[in-house]
């Protein structure tokens, strides 16, 4: 599983790092979102799901996600 | 309830029901039924605001997280048909605009200015000094009189001393700021009432900047000041923000610690649960659970339509007004099982007390840490305390855009 975030949809409400604090930060400057780990290990799976769905700004995507995404892009 | 406008009806919007409705006698943690009802029904129809405007009503949980989330849905209030809240709320948006009432980007550029003070490493940094304040507000009031009223002496100090330190605001002057953000949260306090106090407000946090300009220290209202020297924000914007926070920072915190409290020692076997647990996740459980169950913001969220939106099967026109009511939202049955339950061990981290989208609250980490800490010591530290009157003598915040207590006279 990839992980990818998009910085300038976040407004750093901080709920990925509640879901997942090792696998998401902030940045000291902003609080915007920084991707500790883009390829989670196994065990953290869920929690990063959780950090999908709480999302605020829907900001962070799971690789299969962001591919129909592209995929609905280009139609 | 059965005048609703709803999606299949001819009815005109002359029959919408009054919005806010009124909670039911005796059930002061509930959703008015009436929301309720409409809830059961339909997933959107028609209200009437105190202004006579008639916006769309929301309530289902996956709606109205979809439309808050929507970019077709603007938070401008500006714009002609926004929905206000009150005649207070309109005037002191129409005084002092800030940023959860803009868009992207002007939104996202402005509320970056200040995130880096609420993230989750700098908040949790501020933990020991937020148990610091909470346990010398209960040795003070253990060593005073009792009865005592939870409210002045616990639930407005904790969250007022840490926004003003947060801030570089003097907790001398929470009086004189405490006494005029009642004003403007009132449902019945007039335009010329809140344009006294938003003024008045506006002033004081000018000459706070005007110190903080001229003597920096290391505070939020200092970072400001670096902006207006670099030319990013002006001072009556720093002004505006510094108002804004200083408001939200105390006024929805001292509500949920109160009224909080007041639904815990009105359910004996949740607080027992809480009092008893050393775990810090099912402190945190309790927190989220009493934000989804109390819903404290209780007025809807604000919005307006810039597209033509369907939602249930009816079409929004772009420009009409959207309420989106977050506080029956939490209560959605296909959202969280037996949702009336309050459950501390439910942990329900979706719910919407907070808001969804771009706007959600950006106080929302310091928000949980002062009522972790508040929930995990003050049940421990009084393990009798009690209500010093019955309930049906509390009085409620019916009129306020936030709920809570007036007042909450305990004992132990």
């Amino acid at each position: 599983m990839k992980v990818i975030v998009d910085q300038s949809k976040c407004v750093a409400a901080g709920q990925c790092v509640l879901s997942a604090p090792d696998v998401f930060d902030q940045r000291e400057e902003d609080g915007i979102v920084v991707l500790l780990a883009e390829n989670p290990p196994e065990h953290l799976v869920e929690d990063v799901r959780q950090a999908v769905v709480l999302c605020p700004a829907q900001a962070i995507w799971l690789e299969e996600q962001a591919k129909e995404e592209k995929q609905e892009d280009k139609e | 309830m059965s005048t609703f406008w709803a999606p299949g009806t001819d009815a005109p919007p002359a029959e919408a029901p009054d919005y806010p409705m009124p909670r039911a006698a005796g059930c002061p943690f509930d959703p008015p039924p009436a929301l309720q009802t409409v809830q059961g029904q339909t997933p959107i129809s028609r209200v009437r605001l105190w202004d006579g405007g008639t916006p769309w009503l929301v309530t289902r949980y996956e709606d109205v997280r979809a439309l808050l989330a929507d970019p077709r849905i603007s938070a401008e209030s500006t714009h002609p048909h926004y929905p206000h809240m009150s005649p207070a709320m309109k005037e002191r948006r129409r005084q002092s605009w800030t940023f959860i009432n803009m868009d992207d980007p002007e939104h996202a550029r402005l509320r970056r200015m200040v995130t880096a003070a609420f993230s989750i490493k700098r908040v949790d940094a501020l933990r020991p000094a937020i148990q610091k304040i909470v346990d010398g507000l209960i040795d003070a009031m253990l060593a005073g009189p009792k009865p005592v009223d939870l409210v002045q002496a616990f639930a407005l100090p904790v969250p007022s001393l840490v926004i003003c330190e947060l801030l570089g605001v003097p907790y001398a002057d929470h009086d004189f700021f405490q006494a005029n953000s009642r004003v403007l949260i009132k449902r019945t306090t007039s335009a010329d009432q809140a344009r006294v106090a938003t003024q008045q407000l506006l002033d004081y946090l000018d000459r706070l900047i005007g110190d903080k300009l001229a003597h920096p220290a290391d505070d939020l209202l200092s970072t400001l000041t670096e902006r207006i020297s670099a030319r990013e924000l002006s001072r009556s914007e720093a002004a505006d923000m510094g108002m804004l926070l200083l408001i939200a920072g105390h006024e929805t915190t001292a509500n949920m610690i109160a009224l909080g409290t007041l639904a815990l020692l009105q359910h004996p076997a949740q607080l027992t649960r809480l009092r008893e647990s050393d775990d810090p996740k099912v402190v945190a459980s309790a927190v989220e659970e009493l934000l989804r169950y109390l819903s404290i913001v209780h007025s809807g969220r604000r919005r307006v339509a810039l597209e033509d939106i369907e939602v249930g099967g009816v079409t929004i026109r772009a420009g009409e007004g959207v309420v989106l009511a977050n506080d029956v939202a939490n209560r959605d049955p296909d959202a969280f099982p037996a949702p009336d339950q309050l459950d501390v061990d439910r942990n329900p981290r979706h719910h919407v007390a907070f808001g969804f989208g771009v706007h959600q609250c950006l106080g929302q980490p310091l928000a949980r840490v002062e009522l972790q800490v508040v929930y995990s010591t003050l049940y421990r530290r009084i393990p009798t305390l009690r209500l010093a009157v019955d309930l049906d003598e509390i009085p409620f915040k019916h009129d306020g855009n936030v709920y809570g207590v007036y007042e909450l006279p305990v004992t132990w």
